[in-house]
């Protein structure tokens, strides 16, 4: 990409307190199931009225890799991609990108990252939502992992000839 | 030369119908679902997202349907989709460092750091088919032992000892990470575009040219040095938030060849190396791949060109199963006109043949006696 | 990256509220006026962007924009995060300093248009290449007569464009020698749209 408008405002901006927060809750979103995101949303006291901004949509993003793994980047192939920004009757705006082309996922995701830059709901999404999901995720790669481990192969060298 | 020709729409449509029943088969036996196809059949799943170029395991799913197996139709299907999506952006280069891994193995370091983890493979079964599979559904749950969540240097991170062993391939700082879905293709291609047109590439084309290098055209000594499936993250950065978000996480297959070069006028003796990285779990792919990256290197390498996996205007042109099948394919298509206008020549060469030799009857017989 | 930290609605809003359609809309109306130099296409109150893009220029960028187009902005427009950010996010087009990198560029200020050279003119193998100007300009009419000839008009087109700099109609005229290379503009007023493609020759005064 080109940066154009980097230099137009001096230095890179400061990251604000709360993004990395919110970076992380909207991994764990894009990692979540539709089903885990449209409970929530069904299940949610005082549903503000939700307006769409952008999608929600399903495009393309090329992924890159590395020559080498560590090199020069390269494009290695496209996955589909699909994206969304609402805006809440609240005032706040949502974004929400996610691997595939569950579109409802996508704007339910997008919903609650709106709802969780609401400083008196984010505790209720963060409580309700993305622990629980990131739970199950972390619980999963663990049995994944646990279960690769199990297939690791344990070297014995066999002594041979007399002492 | 094509000449439009009208007729046999109705005999299209009556075998696009019979391409929908054949495809159903026995109505009597249970129709398949996508869920089935991504669960039971994940490698076919992977390998139409790599040669499609396109990551959605649904797709790919319905592709596979759809063609009623045939993969090079299922990776054109994808193909086809894929023009009809916007381009969102580019990701964050990947990390395979900080891959969840599947499967890891070195062929070259018995001890590497994080160990050898066989994961679910072919290797080590006996080729032998399994009857219990034509029905029981029953399978054990699988094993399990501790783990870590430690991040595994790739191979090539742990031996760049003694500058024995080339770096990963760098490019110039100012250059632009080329792009053939964008751009013509044009020969001589960078490193970069050359990967793009690999990972996309047909299996067995790869498979064959790697095997032909082994076999001693373009020989390159090659070790698998590591080779890696498991799922990693896809970021991308987005302008109006002003830093990346994760998108979620896809399978890959990562292949480090490390080969043993002997130096030329413009390399000291040393380990080069060749990269493959593909779409889901495929490593037959993944090693053919960097085999190919390798030998694709020579005339970088200052090596004598002299085997056809060398050739990169003729291995790149020629990977790609959906443009091969649709130029041999369009073959079956109408061409009457320019046989009749064969046909002419044909007649009027023959003619001209036949007055020159005094009428003689060219059977096997007359043109002996010509010679 | 165009970091735009403040979460401000405006950029996000104002967009096709219909983008299947309205861009089918637009792109035609735009193909019309490059296919017919001089005539008036008209559309209008499709997009809303923040002042001062017109939502002429902002239906425009909305249909031919996307993230493979570089996008180049007057020195005032660039200044303005507002603008910048609806673009990035309405279009997700990448914007550019380099004109000659430029797929379009977008001026408000034609008092101060930089000399058409200094934009892309694409190659002789692929003269489509070329960046294509948008002029946001008062109106299409009330301005100096011209004098369009060229493929597309059947003899002559007196448009009166108003807002065109006087230096403008000599670099149209350098521009013409380089074809095939050479930039195409698009005239974009409240009332709609002229295309000047290329080709086209502009004599001042009226025939």
């Amino acid at each position: 990409m080109t940066d154009a408008m980097d230099g137009a405002e001096g230095e890179a901006a400061p990251l604000s307190d709360v993004q990395p927060g919110r970076q992380e809750a909207m991994a764990i979103f894009a990692r979540a199931s539709g089903k885990e995101l449209a409970d929530a949303w069904g299940a949610w006291p005082d549903r503000p009225d939700v307006s769409p901004l952008r999608g929600p949509e399903t495009g393309l993003v090329m992924v890159r890799g590395r020559i080498g793994g560590g090199g020069a980047p390269f494009n290695f192939g496209e996955a589909t991609v699909t994206r969304a920004t609402v805006k809440l009757s609240t005032g706040q705006v949502g974004h929400a990108h996610a691997l595939g082309a569950d579109t409802d996922k996508v704007r339910h995701a997008a919903i609650f990252d709106a709802l969780w830059q609401d400083e008196t709901s984010r505790s209720v999404v963060e409580e309700k939502l993305v622990g629980p999901i990131r739970a199950r995720l972390e619980a999963e790669d663990a049995r994944r992992r646990n279960e690769t481990a199990a297939t690791k192969v344990d070297f014995f060298t066999m002594v041979r000839g007399e002492d | 030369m094509y000449v439009a020709v009208k007729g046999g729409e109705a005999a299209i449509s009556n075998a696009h119908k019979l391409l929908a029943d054949r495809r159903r088969g026995d109505r009597s036996v249970p129709a398949m679902h996508i869920e089935q196809i991504i669960e039971q059949l994940g490698l076919a799943v992977d390998r139409i997202m790599s040669e499609g170029s396109l990551y959605d395991r649904e797709l790919a799913a319905l592709a596979f349907k759809q063609a009623r197996g045939d993969m090079i139709e299922a990776i054109f299907l994808l193909r086809a989709y894929r023009t009809t999506l916007p381009r969102f952006g580019y990701s964050n280069p990947i990390d395979t460092g900080a891959m969840l891994i599947e499967r890891r193995i070195s062929a070259t370091y018995k001890d590497l750091p994080g160990g050898q983890l066989l994961g679910p493979t072919f290797d080590y079964t006996h080729r032998l088919l399994d009857p219990e599979l034509m029905g029981s559904d029953a399978v054990e749950e699988p094993q399990t032992r501790e783990g870590n969540d430690a991040r595994t240097p790739r191979v090539s991170e742990i031996l760049a000892h003694e500058g024995l062993i080339e770096d990963d391939g760098d490019l110039p700082d100012d250059h632009q990470t080329g792009d053939l879905t964008r751009e013509p293709m044009e020969f001589p291609m960078t490193r970069d575009v050359r990967l793009q047109a690999l990972s996309r590439a047909d299996e067995g084309f790869l498979l064959a040219l790697g095997y032909s290098t082994q076999r001693g055209f373009a020989r390159s000594h090659p070790f698998a040095g590591e080779i890696r499936i498991g799922e990693v993250d896809i970021e991308i950065d987005v302008p109006e938030l002003g830093f990346a978000v994760s998108l979620g996480r896809i399978r890959v297959t990562e292949c480090q060849m490390i080969n043993q070069f002997k130096g030329s006028a413009k390399s000291p003796p040393q380990f080069t190396r060749g990269y493959g990285l593909v779409f889901g779990q495929s490593e037959r792919k993944a090693m053919a791949m960097s085999l190919v990256d390798r030998t694709l290197r020579a005339t970088e390498l200052g090596e004598d060109l002299t085997a056809p996996a060398q050739d990169e205007e003729f291995v790149i042109s020629h990977s790609d199963n959906v443009q091969a099948t649709g130029f041999v394919e369009h073959l079956k298509l109408p061409h009457y006109v320019d046989f009749q206008a064969e046909l002419d020549l044909v007649r009027r060469m023959r003619a001209e043949y036949e007055q020159t030799h005094d009428g003689e009857t060219p059977d096997d017989d007359g043109l002996e006696a010509a010679q | 990256m165009t970091a735009v930290q403040s979460n401000s609605a405006s950029m996000f809003q104002g967009g096709f509220a219909d983008p299947v359609f309205n861009a089918q809309l637009v792109f035609r109306q735009i193909m019309d006026a490059l296919a017919r130099p001089g005539r008036v296409a008209e559309f209008n109150g499709l997009a809303n962007p923040p002042a001062p893009l017109s939502p002429t220029v902002a239906s425009i960028a909305a249909t031919l924009f996307d993230h493979d187009t570089n996008v180049w902005l007057d020195p005032a427009l660039a200044r303005n995060e507002q603008v910048a950010g609806w673009l990035t996010f309405n279009t997700s087009a990448p914007l550019t300093r380099e004109p000659l990198d430029a797929d379009f560029a977008i001026l408000l200020d034609s008092g101060s248009l930089p000399l058409l050279e200094s934009f892309s003119q694409g190659t002789q193998e692929y003269p489509d290449r070329s960046t294509t100007l948008i002029l946001q300009i008062a109106s299409l009419t009330g301005g100096r007569k011209l004098c369009l000839t060229g493929p597309g008009i059947r003899d002559v087109d007196n448009s009166a464009p108003n807002g065109l700099p006087d230096h403008f109609f000599d670099q149209w005229a350098s521009n013409g020698l380089r074809f095939p290379r050479g930039v195409d503009v698009l005239l974009a007023a409240p009332d709609g749209v002229i295309g000047l493609p290329r080709t086209v020759k502009i004599a001042l005064g009226e025939s």
